[in-house]
């Protein structure tokens, strides 16, 4: 492995460019990371080279599986609590909205998180880091959003960690987050970042997004109306999942 | 409606490690195997360079037999009974995945499919296709996707390879790329 973090970042920049020049020439901000993304070398083989094929959704598209309470322990939400003892980190509250494009709730729908414990270690055997793991952290966690789209989880602040894209390759502390909206379409699956970490821009995948307004989205706000005194930190990160409005809604409130 | 439209949150790829988190128990059964009328969907996904991909993951999304949208409640559980039209499962170290579902019924103006959507390390974004049936020919060739896909529509319709089984291998760059959809509307 020889390539170094200076070509990267060059790469990197060149597709900032590139992206800048074409909204400088009337184009649209590019809102999600382009397929094919050299600086992440794994997008190579495995972006699609046609254009994608634009489709109108069909009734099962602009629906999503119905997800409810019966689906999700509320103790799932709190990733501290599911070992005999507390975690080692900053313990924090992770917290926000599901919103769609039209600034409406996402309500009742799954959300799902993982993430490295505080030395960067995840609970997966392909995890080569040589950090130590957690017997009291695994760090995954689900919710089902409220009636105001709202989600919260407790967990603690996962360390940054090495990979092998290119030489001296770190990622950022960043939590996995995978949403369903209230139509497939909206299908989303996305990473939240911390405030002013000094790895994003050296990072591949924060920067895929080749828009800096856009990735920026990815960042939480430190929210000191969340953080418990003498207890925890708190964060907030709202997240809209926009696609083809939803036409059938489902009659399940009462259910749960 | 509102003029002013929220914007929306970026994509960013599942990464490797999702392994422990998203898997569900026995998710590839969105009707157990013995159930009446229960088909085998299922195939392999390949890279540029023809190599099985072995962490992806894949979620199947589908109308009913009768073709329509299930309301029950419950799309992670699997109780043996119920259908959800929902599945989810990960590929295995030949990069082969498999559900055990039912035929959808037709949707509207479209033949019966299961949309798949795939999920990879390498993936800045998911990809969405649709699992089509070879016996529906005469469906397909009013179908507005395959007759957008052109010549490579075939990409779309899974193979029959045994009864009640069906072969729907995913390509994502290369010599017979599989279609993948856009739904931005
Ligand atoms: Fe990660």
């Amino acid at each position: 492995m020889s390539i170094t973090q200076d070509e990267i970042t060059a790469e990197i920049e060149a597709v900032e460019a590139d992206a800048a020049s074409l909204v400088a020439a009337g184009g649209s901000p590019e809102l999600h990371p382009r397929r094919d993304y050299a600086p992440y070398r794994s997008t190579r083989l495995r972006h699609p080279t046609h254009e994608l094929v634009r489709a109108d959704p069909e009734e099962i598209e602009r629906v999503s599986p119905a997800f409810g309470h019966s689906d999700v322990n509320p103790l799932e939400s709190d990733l501290t609590i599911q070992h005999s003892g507390e975690p080692i980190g900053e313990r924090m509250t992770v917290t926000g909205r599901v919103l769609d494009g039209d600034g409406r709730p996402v309500r009742g729908q799954l959300i799902e998180v993982w993430q490295a414990n505080s030395a960067g270690r995840y609970v997966h055997k392909g995890d080569q880091h040589p950090a130590p793991l957690d017997p009291n952290f695994s760090g995954v966690g689900r919710a089902i959003t409220g009636d105001n789209g709202e989600y919260r989880f407790t967990t603690i602040k996962p360390g940054p960690y090495p990979w092998r894209n290119h030489l001296n390759a770190w990622r950022p502390a960043h939590i996995h987050f995978s949403l369903f909206g209230t139509a497939f379409t909206q299908r989303l699956i996305t990473q939240m970042y911390f405030p002013a970490d000094p790895l994003f821009a050296l990072d591949p995948i924060y920067q895929s997004i080749a828009d800096p307004a856009a990735r920026a989205r990815l960042i939480g706000t430190y929210d000191h109306s969340e953080s418990v005194s003498e207890f925890s930190l708190g964060y907030r990160w709202d997240i809209v999942l926009t696609g083809p409005r939803a036409t059938w809604m489902e009659g399940e409130e009462a259910h749960d | 409606m509102t003029e002013e439209r929220l914007t929306q949150t970026p994509s960013q790829t599942i990464g490797p490690f999702f392994g422990f988190a998203l898997p569900i128990e026995r998710g590839s059964e969105i009707v157990p195997g013995h159930r009446e009328g229960a088909i085998r969907l299922h195939g392999t996904v390949t890279d540029g360079a023809g190599a099985p991909i072995v962490d992806a993951i894949l979620e199947a999304w589908q109308l009913d037999e009768t073709g329509t949208v299930s309301q029950q409640r419950g799309a992670l559980a699997r109780d043996g009974y119920g259908f959800t039209g929902f599945g989810r499962t990960s590929t295995d170290l030949a990069g082969h995945y498999t559900f055990t579902t039912l035929k959808p019924g037709a949707a509207g103006r479209s033949a019966p499919y299961v949309l798949i959507t795939v999920f990879a390390r390498g993936l800045t974004h998911h990809l969405f296709t649709r699992a089509y049936f070879p016996e529906d020919a005469e469906a397909h060739a009013n179908d507005k996707i395959l007759a957008a896909a052109g010549q490579r529509a075939s990409t779309l319709v899974s193979v029959a390879d045994g009864r009640s089984s069906y072969r729907f291998d995913i390509r994502l760059q290369g010599e017979g790329e599989t279609v993948f959809l856009d739904f931005d509307a």
